[in-house]
């Protein structure tokens, strides 16, 4: 796109990693073995790609059960599976490889380090996180255990005590889900730490933390809040263990034992994840929304300042989804209103986006459409989010196709948005060639038009009083044509993830050849070449302002200049 | 045309950053916290929600030689790292190994502990919530010093072999770190467990 030849001598390198002989069984081996950032990155990416694939037609074979009343394309007990895999998937396989692959990508370049805190730790991490989600999908074959029943968990992903307990889940397909979590949770664990130890001590001369740039930032933000949130979880997975194995009682209810407690465990865990997963996207867009709009980010401070706040108010809210269990009237206050206070950062947030758009020279490309999409669709998600924590309306709504839709706006709206826009606008970087626009244009519009066609409905099928996880309902309950409409909107998306991912395998040979800086962006990591070579840069950037790169190619206007 | 002269920007005059062995120490013993957290919580909520005996006041005893032990560990871990920074490496070898000697005697407290209470007093981790909670809370805790114990007892040998010098402080100060929040984590399970919880 621009050709400008930019001013920095070290781009000059071309050497290309992975253009080196061997044989096809040394190349992979050598991304086995690998501890580069940049490599481990792209196996997240590709990992988590892998499983939107299949927790997608999960998702889609749910749908299609749903599609009329009284179907019978899944048994009540494989629908159950596919639910709970489905969910599980996407938060654990889907969701946090795929931030953690573009933190792991992204973040050594943008601080102008050479690779991660600690590589082999990196390595370790991502082999922990690959080998749980290999042992959760093994549960559909070695599931059924000793007893024949059951194969993969059929516990909904949230796993409410007692239905996990030996009595109620016999078989080891409960047991695959805790350990798959807990291995998964070591490696996430793993990176969480990498990544908070990378932007502390490995920032490049000058990069002071109001200097960082906004991705790194929330992303180190994010690893913050996934260190107190992540072992919650795996915590309370170890305490199902020992009550499944050893005959401990933690949730056990005949001996004084409280299922409450596993409820609340697990949404100490649940809901800040809501933030560990939304915050990777909040940092895309805080990318992508300026270079394509010509202008520094709106309120750099502010934007720092509401991901902090949104990292300590988040570990302050789980109780909401707890309404419906009959907790205190001050409870219910309380978590009604800490609930409440989220809207305030994220509504800064808001503002900050907008008002980097205003006046700015846009520029309409795929992945500006994608954070353009995610901006209407969070506005949207964080209202009906503001409704649900008002717990009267919660209790009315609570376990409905409503808070089935409000979530999907938050996680495909919000999240999936932003992620299909970071890979097209970091795919030039790490294959050095272009995604085709007109094929992303296409894959926007169709994901975009069957998003809104499938959870928009979604929110009136619950306002109808549709409950979430039932696998048929009858039909005189006047939810069969927006159920249709629904899954089509599923189909739609499908369709659109299939032009992706299209789109993704062939660019790699086809796409244009892209530069080192195709989007005439500012940070760091488009200062090296495309790919970047295993050292990153070759001698070690000193930045002054937020822009380092528009300081480079505007050496008569330097950001320096205007930044205290 | 008069040019603009470029005003160059202040240059830093040095770049300290932490240390990142340290960093990500602190950042494990955060996430550890939380793990712990979780397991203090289940044991306070299910204090006195046993349905059957034994009750904590028929059979904890206090554990006041294993406390001092661990606690005292904590001061001879600090001397330590101040020999290696100081490259005093003999005074370093003999703290280290009074840290050894002190986190074993704790876990050979532990270890008698846990033999009277399965054997004479018959506690197991399945018998009532009392046993679940606290075997797996202590158990969390002995698993940490565990592993504090194979990572000091590496070094151990190693500088033995003279294989540590001053140049390793800092590698070693990032696992003192960690057997510092080791031993301030029993101040808490000792003050649940064995103070309130009795």
């Amino acid at each position: 796109m621009s050709d400008i030849p930019l001013p920095i001598s070290h781009v000059t390198d071309t050497s290309i990693p992975g253009s080196e002989p061997g044989t096809i069984l040394e190349k992979l081996h050598g991304w086995v073995v690998t501890v580069d950032h940049k490599r481990l990155g792209i196996l997240y990416i590709l990992y988590s790609t892998f499983f939107l694939l299949v927790a997608g037609a999960e998702a889609l074979l749910i749908r299609l059960q749903l599609a009329y009343p009284h179907n019978h394309v899944l048994s009540a007990q494989v629908y159950n599976r596919f639910f709970t895999m489905h969910g599980t998937t996407m938060v654990f396989l889907v969701g946090m490889p795929f931030l953690f692959g573009f933190a792991n990508y992204i973040v050594p370049l943008q601080i102008g380090a050479r690779d991660m805190a600690f590589p082999r730790l990196n390595a370790f991490s991502f082999w922990l996180t690959a080998f749980g989600g290999v042992l959760l999908y093994y549960s559909f074959l070695g599931g059924a255990g000793l007893y024949g029943v059951g194969n993969a968990p059929d516990v909904g992903w949230f796993a409410y005590a007692p239905l996990t307990l030996r009595a109620f889940s016999p078989g080891h397909a409960t047991d695959y889900w805790a350990l798959a979590l807990i291995v998964g949770g070591f490696g996430t664990l793993g990176t969480a730490i990498n990544i908070v130890a990378t932007v502390i001590a490995l920032r490049c001369k000058g990069m002071t933390l109001m200097r960082m740039p906004l991705f790194t930032w929330l992303l180190f933000v994010v690893s913050m809040l996934t260190l107190v949130t992540i072992t919650p979880l795996t915590a309370a997975q170890f305490m199902l263990l020992i009550d499944r194995y050893l005959g401990g009682h933690f949730f056990d209810t005949q001996a004084g034992g409280s299922s409450l407690i596993w409820i609340h465990f697990f949404w100490i865990f649940g809901h800040p994840e809501v933030y560990v997963l939304v915050l990777p996207a909040f940092a895309i867009a805080n990318e992508i929304i300026p270079v394509f709009c010509r202008k520094a980010i709106f309120g750099y401070p502010a934007m720092v300042a509401a991901s902090v706040a949104i990292m300590f108010v988040s570990l302050g809210v789980w109780a909401h989804h707890m309404f419906t269990v009959g907790m205190t009237s001050v409870s219910n206050a309380f978590f009604t209103l800490s609930t409440m206070l989220v809207g305030v950062p994220t509504g800064i947030k808001i503002f900050n986006w907008i008002a980097t758009l205003w006046g700015g020279r846009i520029r309409f490309t795929t992945p500006m459409l994608f954070c353009i999409g995610f901006l209407f669709q969070f506005l949207i998600a964080g209202l009906t989010g503001i409704m649900l924590s008002v717990s009267p309306w919660d209790w009315q709504l609570h376990n409905s196709y409503f808070v089935i839709a409000h979530f999907h706006y938050v996680l495909v709206g919000a999240v999936v948005f932003c992620i299909f826009a970071g890979l097209y606008f970091w795919y030039p970087k790490a294959t050095g060639r272009l995604m085709s626009e007109t094929l992303g244009k296409w894959h926007f519009w169709l994901f975009a038009i069957g998003f809104h066609i499938t959870f928009d409905t979604m929110h009136f099928l619950g306002l109808l009083g549709m409950p979430r996880s039932i696998y048929t309902y009858q039909p005189d309950r006047g939810w069969n044509t927006l159920n249709l409409v629904v899954s089509i909107g599923g189909l739609i998306q499908g369709l659109a993830v299939l032009i992706f991912a299209y789109n993704l395998i062939t660019s790699y040979w086809c796409g244009e050849v892209a530069g080192d800086d195709p989007w005439d962006a500012w940070t760091l990591e488009w200062t090296t070449s495309s790919p970047p070579p295993v050292y990153n840069f070759e001698e070690e950037p000193e930045v002054h302002s937020r822009r380092p790169l528009w300081d480079l190619k505007h050496p008569d206007d330097p950001d320096w200049e205007y930044e205290a | 045309m008069s040019s603009i002269p470029v005003r160059q920007p202040v240059r830093q005059g040095e770049w300290h950053l932490p240390s990142k062995r340290r960093a990500g120490m602190a950042a494990l013993i955060v996430g550890e916290s939380a793990i712990f957290t979780i397991f203090v919580v289940a044991y306070v909520f299910y204090m006195g929600k046993s349905v059957t005996g034994p009750t904590p006041a028929q059979v904890l005893e206090v554990p006041i030689l294993g406390t001092i032990c661990l606690l005292s560990s904590s001061i001879s871990i600090w001397r330590a790292e101040k020999a290696i920074e100081d490259g005093r490496m003999a005074s370093f070898s003999i703290l280290l190994g009074v840290t050894i000697a002190l986190a074993a005697v704790f876990l050979t407290g532990t270890a008698i502990e846990w033999k009277k209470l399965i054997y004479r007093d018959g506690l197991t981790i399945s018998t009532n919530l009392f046993g679940t909670t606290f075997y797996s809370l202590v158990g969390l805790h002995a698993t940490h010093v565990i592993v504090g114990l194979f990572l000091l007892s590496s070094i151990f040998i190693f500088s033995l072999f003279g294989w540590v010098d001053s140049r390793h402080s800092e590698r070693f100060s990032a696992i003192a770190l960690y057997w510092h929040f080791v031993d301030a984590v029993w101040i808490v399970v000792f003050t649940v467990v064995y103070l309130i919880g009795r």
